[in-house]
Protein backbone atom coordinates (compact mmCIF):
# COMPACT_ATOMS: atom_id res chain seq x y z
CA UNK A 1 0.00 0.00 0.00
CA UNK A 2 1.24 3.53 -0.69
CA UNK A 3 2.14 5.89 2.12
CA UNK A 4 -0.97 8.00 1.50
CA UNK A 5 -3.23 5.02 2.36
CA UNK A 6 -1.71 4.80 5.85
CA UNK A 7 -1.88 8.57 6.30
CA UNK A 8 -5.55 8.65 5.26
CA UNK A 9 -6.40 5.81 7.64
CA UNK A 10 -4.68 7.73 10.45
CA UNK A 11 -6.56 10.91 9.49
CA UNK A 12 -9.91 9.06 9.67
CA UNK A 13 -9.02 7.66 13.10
CA UNK A 14 -7.90 11.09 14.30
CA UNK A 15 -11.21 12.65 13.19
CA UNK A 16 -13.26 9.91 14.88
CA UNK A 17 -11.26 10.45 18.08
CA UNK A 18 -11.83 14.20 17.86
CA UNK A 19 -15.56 13.56 17.37
CA UNK A 20 -15.51 11.48 20.57
CA UNK A 21 -13.66 14.18 22.52
CA UNK A 22 -16.18 16.82 21.43
CA UNK A 23 -19.37 14.83 21.91
CA UNK A 24 -18.75 12.68 24.98
CA UNK A 25 -20.07 14.05 28.26
CA UNK A 26 -18.24 11.57 30.48
CA UNK A 27 -14.59 12.36 31.39
CA UNK A 28 -13.55 8.72 30.87
CA UNK A 29 -15.20 8.81 27.43
CA UNK A 30 -13.24 11.95 26.56
CA UNK A 31 -10.04 10.21 27.66
CA UNK A 32 -10.85 7.27 25.35
CA UNK A 33 -11.24 9.74 22.46
CA UNK A 34 -7.82 11.23 23.24
CA UNK A 35 -6.41 7.68 23.16
CA UNK A 36 -7.78 7.19 19.64
CA UNK A 37 -6.23 10.46 18.47
CA UNK A 38 -2.80 9.59 19.92
CA UNK A 39 -3.04 6.16 18.32
CA UNK A 40 -3.67 7.75 14.91
CA UNK A 41 -0.56 9.91 15.34
CA UNK A 42 1.50 6.81 16.17
CA UNK A 43 0.38 5.16 12.92
CA UNK A 44 1.55 8.26 11.03
CA UNK A 45 4.94 8.23 12.76
CA UNK A 46 5.56 4.55 12.05
CA UNK A 47 4.40 4.87 8.42
CA UNK A 48 6.71 7.84 7.73
CA UNK A 49 9.55 6.06 9.49
CA UNK A 50 9.07 2.93 7.37
CA UNK A 51 8.76 4.72 4.03
CA UNK A 52 11.79 6.93 4.67
CA UNK A 53 13.90 3.98 5.83
CA UNK A 54 14.85 5.42 9.21
CA UNK A 55 14.16 4.15 12.73
CA UNK A 56 13.94 7.59 14.37
CA UNK A 57 10.16 7.73 13.92
CA UNK A 58 9.81 4.37 15.66
CA UNK A 59 11.86 5.61 18.62
CA UNK A 60 9.56 8.63 18.79
CA UNK A 61 6.51 6.33 18.72
CA UNK A 62 7.97 4.43 21.66
CA UNK A 63 8.22 7.69 23.62
CA UNK A 64 4.68 8.66 22.62
CA UNK A 65 3.28 5.31 23.80
CA UNK A 66 5.04 5.56 27.18
CA UNK A 67 3.89 9.15 27.74
CA UNK A 68 0.32 8.13 26.87
CA UNK A 69 0.42 5.40 29.50
CA UNK A 70 1.52 7.94 32.14
CA UNK A 71 -1.19 10.34 30.95
CA UNK A 72 -3.94 7.71 31.24
CA UNK A 73 -2.83 6.65 34.72
CA UNK A 74 -2.84 10.26 35.96
CA UNK A 75 -6.08 11.17 34.19
CA UNK A 76 -7.92 8.23 35.69
CA UNK A 77 -6.52 8.97 39.15
CA UNK A 78 -7.99 12.48 38.79
CA UNK A 79 -11.33 11.00 37.66
CA UNK A 80 -11.44 8.75 40.73
CA UNK A 81 -10.60 11.74 42.96
CA UNK A 82 -13.38 13.76 41.32
CA UNK A 83 -15.81 10.95 41.88
CA UNK A 84 -14.98 10.94 45.59
CA UNK A 85 -15.45 14.69 45.94
CA UNK A 86 -18.33 15.35 43.58
CA UNK A 87 -19.92 11.96 42.76
CA UNK A 88 -19.90 12.83 39.08
CA UNK A 89 -17.90 12.02 35.96
CA UNK A 90 -19.63 14.48 33.63
CA UNK A 91 -17.15 17.07 32.39
CA UNK A 92 -19.76 19.87 32.45
CA UNK A 93 -20.32 19.40 36.18
CA UNK A 94 -16.71 20.24 36.95
CA UNK A 95 -17.15 24.00 37.16
CA UNK A 96 -15.67 25.03 40.50
CA UNK A 97 -13.61 27.76 38.85
CA UNK A 98 -16.69 29.44 37.36
CA UNK A 99 -16.81 33.07 38.52
CA UNK B 1 -4.47 -9.78 -4.18
CA UNK B 2 -1.23 -9.60 -2.31
CA UNK B 3 -1.20 -10.26 1.43
CA UNK B 4 -0.15 -6.73 2.40
CA UNK B 5 -3.09 -5.10 0.58
CA UNK B 6 -5.56 -7.65 1.95
CA UNK B 7 -4.16 -7.24 5.49
CA UNK B 8 -4.32 -3.47 5.22
CA UNK B 9 -8.00 -3.43 4.21
CA UNK B 10 -9.03 -5.97 6.87
CA UNK B 11 -7.17 -4.03 9.58
CA UNK B 12 -8.44 -0.67 8.30
CA UNK B 13 -12.06 -1.86 8.47
CA UNK B 14 -11.50 -3.30 11.97
CA UNK B 15 -9.82 -0.07 13.11
CA UNK B 16 -12.48 2.29 11.79
CA UNK B 17 -15.29 0.04 13.00
CA UNK B 18 -13.87 -0.22 16.51
CA UNK B 19 -13.12 3.53 16.60
CA UNK B 20 -16.77 4.24 15.74
CA UNK B 21 -17.74 1.76 18.46
CA UNK B 22 -15.64 3.69 20.99
CA UNK B 23 -17.30 7.05 20.27
CA UNK B 24 -20.88 5.91 19.57
CA UNK B 25 -21.77 3.10 21.99
CA UNK B 26 -23.89 4.01 25.00
CA UNK B 27 -22.19 1.67 27.45
CA UNK B 28 -18.86 2.87 28.89
CA UNK B 29 -17.57 -0.66 29.38
CA UNK B 30 -18.32 -1.58 25.75
CA UNK B 31 -16.49 1.60 24.72
CA UNK B 32 -13.35 0.37 26.47
CA UNK B 33 -13.62 -3.08 24.88
CA UNK B 34 -13.95 -1.48 21.41
CA UNK B 35 -10.85 0.57 22.20
CA UNK B 36 -8.99 -2.64 23.07
CA UNK B 37 -9.92 -4.10 19.66
CA UNK B 38 -8.78 -0.88 17.98
CA UNK B 39 -5.43 -0.91 19.77
CA UNK B 40 -4.79 -4.54 18.82
CA UNK B 41 -5.65 -3.73 15.18
CA UNK B 42 -3.15 -0.88 15.36
CA UNK B 43 -0.54 -3.42 16.44
CA UNK B 44 -1.47 -5.31 13.25
CA UNK B 45 -0.86 -2.15 11.20
CA UNK B 46 2.56 -1.84 12.88
CA UNK B 47 3.29 -5.44 11.83
CA UNK B 48 2.38 -4.55 8.23
CA UNK B 49 4.90 -1.70 8.47
CA UNK B 50 7.62 -4.14 9.63
CA UNK B 51 7.75 -2.71 13.17
CA UNK B 52 7.53 -5.95 15.15
CA UNK B 53 8.98 -4.42 18.30
CA UNK B 54 6.44 -1.59 18.34
CA UNK B 55 3.61 -4.07 17.73
CA UNK B 56 4.71 -5.98 20.83
CA UNK B 57 5.00 -2.75 22.85
CA UNK B 58 1.56 -1.69 21.62
CA UNK B 59 -0.07 -4.94 22.76
CA UNK B 60 1.77 -5.06 26.09
CA UNK B 61 1.53 -1.42 27.14
CA UNK B 62 -1.64 -0.20 25.45
CA UNK B 63 -3.92 -3.20 25.11
CA UNK B 64 -2.51 -4.74 28.30
CA UNK B 65 -1.76 -1.77 30.54
CA UNK B 66 -4.08 1.04 29.52
CA UNK B 67 -7.19 -1.13 29.08
CA UNK B 68 -6.62 -2.79 32.46
CA UNK B 69 -6.23 0.60 34.17
CA UNK B 70 -9.37 2.00 32.51
CA UNK B 71 -11.42 -1.09 33.43
CA UNK B 72 -10.19 -0.82 37.03
CA UNK B 73 -11.12 2.85 37.14
CA UNK B 74 -14.63 2.14 35.85
CA UNK B 75 -15.15 -0.67 38.36
CA UNK B 76 -13.88 1.51 41.24
CA UNK B 77 -15.95 4.56 40.31
CA UNK B 78 -19.10 2.51 39.75
CA UNK B 79 -18.57 0.99 43.18
CA UNK B 80 -18.25 4.51 44.65
CA UNK B 81 -21.59 5.71 43.26
CA UNK B 82 -23.30 2.32 43.25
CA UNK B 83 -24.81 2.74 39.78
CA UNK B 84 -23.80 2.46 36.15
CA UNK B 85 -22.02 5.58 34.92
CA UNK B 86 -23.99 7.60 32.39
CA UNK B 87 -22.21 7.54 29.05
CA UNK B 88 -24.13 9.75 26.68
CA UNK B 89 -23.15 12.17 23.93
CA UNK B 90 -24.30 15.64 23.09
CA UNK B 91 -23.76 18.16 20.28
CA UNK B 92 -23.50 15.28 17.79
CA UNK B 93 -24.03 17.49 14.73
CA UNK B 94 -21.46 20.08 15.79
CA UNK B 95 -18.94 17.36 16.62
CA UNK B 96 -19.49 15.66 13.27
CA UNK B 97 -19.04 18.96 11.39
CA UNK B 98 -15.79 19.80 13.21
CA UNK B 99 -14.41 16.26 12.78
CA UNK B 100 -15.34 16.18 9.08
CA UNK B 101 -13.75 19.61 8.58
CA UNK B 102 -10.49 18.52 10.22
CA UNK B 103 -10.50 15.34 8.14
CA UNK B 104 -11.06 17.32 4.92
CA UNK B 105 -8.14 19.61 5.80
CA UNK B 106 -5.78 16.69 6.52
CA UNK B 107 -6.93 14.80 3.41
CA UNK B 108 -6.32 17.79 1.16
CA UNK B 109 -2.88 18.25 2.72
CA UNK B 110 -2.10 14.57 2.06
CA UNK B 111 -3.26 14.82 -1.57
CA UNK B 112 -1.09 17.90 -2.18
CA UNK B 113 2.03 16.71 -0.36
CA UNK B 114 4.94 15.13 -2.22
CA UNK B 115 5.10 11.81 -0.44
CA UNK B 116 7.77 9.16 -0.69
CA UNK B 117 6.59 6.79 -3.43
CA UNK B 118 8.60 3.61 -3.11
CA UNK B 119 8.75 1.54 0.01
CA UNK B 120 12.34 0.57 0.81
CA UNK B 121 13.24 -3.08 1.27
CA UNK B 122 12.56 -4.33 4.78
CA UNK B 123 15.65 -4.91 6.87
CA UNK B 124 15.75 -7.36 9.74
CA UNK B 125 17.69 -4.80 11.76
CA UNK B 126 14.86 -2.42 12.72
CA UNK B 127 14.55 -3.58 16.35
CA UNK B 128 18.31 -3.57 16.75
CA UNK B 129 18.57 0.00 15.43
CA UNK B 130 15.79 1.15 17.79
CA UNK B 131 17.76 -0.29 20.72
CA UNK B 132 21.02 1.31 19.58
CA UNK B 133 19.35 4.70 19.00
CA UNK B 134 17.67 4.58 22.43
CA UNK B 135 20.94 4.00 24.24
CA UNK B 136 23.11 6.38 22.20
CA UNK B 137 21.52 9.34 20.45
CA UNK B 138 18.30 9.40 22.48
CA UNK B 139 19.73 8.38 25.86
CA UNK B 140 18.75 11.63 27.60
CA UNK B 141 15.05 11.57 26.55
CA UNK B 142 15.00 7.87 27.42
CA UNK B 143 16.20 8.58 30.97
CA UNK B 144 13.82 11.54 31.27
CA UNK B 145 11.03 9.15 30.32
CA UNK B 146 11.96 7.00 33.32
CA UNK B 147 11.68 10.08 35.56
CA UNK B 148 8.33 10.98 33.98
CA UNK B 149 6.93 7.48 34.53
CA UNK B 150 8.08 7.52 38.17
CA UNK B 151 6.52 10.94 38.72
CA UNK B 152 3.30 9.75 37.06
CA UNK B 153 3.23 6.65 39.24
CA UNK B 154 3.76 8.61 42.47
CA UNK B 155 1.23 11.28 41.50
CA UNK B 156 -1.41 8.71 40.49
CA UNK B 157 -1.07 6.78 43.74
CA UNK B 158 -1.14 10.08 45.69
CA UNK B 159 -4.35 11.25 44.02
CA UNK B 160 -6.06 7.89 44.34
CA UNK B 161 -4.98 7.34 47.98
CA UNK B 162 -7.51 6.01 50.47
CA UNK B 163 -9.50 8.70 52.27
CA UNK B 164 -7.99 9.73 55.58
Amino acid sequence: MPLSAYLTLAAILFSIGLFGVITRRNTVGILLGVELMLNAVNINLVAFSRFHDTEVGMVFTLFAICITVAEVALGLALVILLFRMRKTAIADHIDWLKG
Amino acid sequence: MNPEVLGFWVLAIMLIGSALGVVLTRNLFHSVLWLALGLVSTAGIFLLLDAEFLAAVQVLLYAGGVITVVVFAIVVTEKLVGETIAHTSKRLTGGAIVAAGIFAMIASAISRAELAIGRPEATAEATRSIGVLLLTKYLLPFELLAVLLLAGLIAASYFARPED
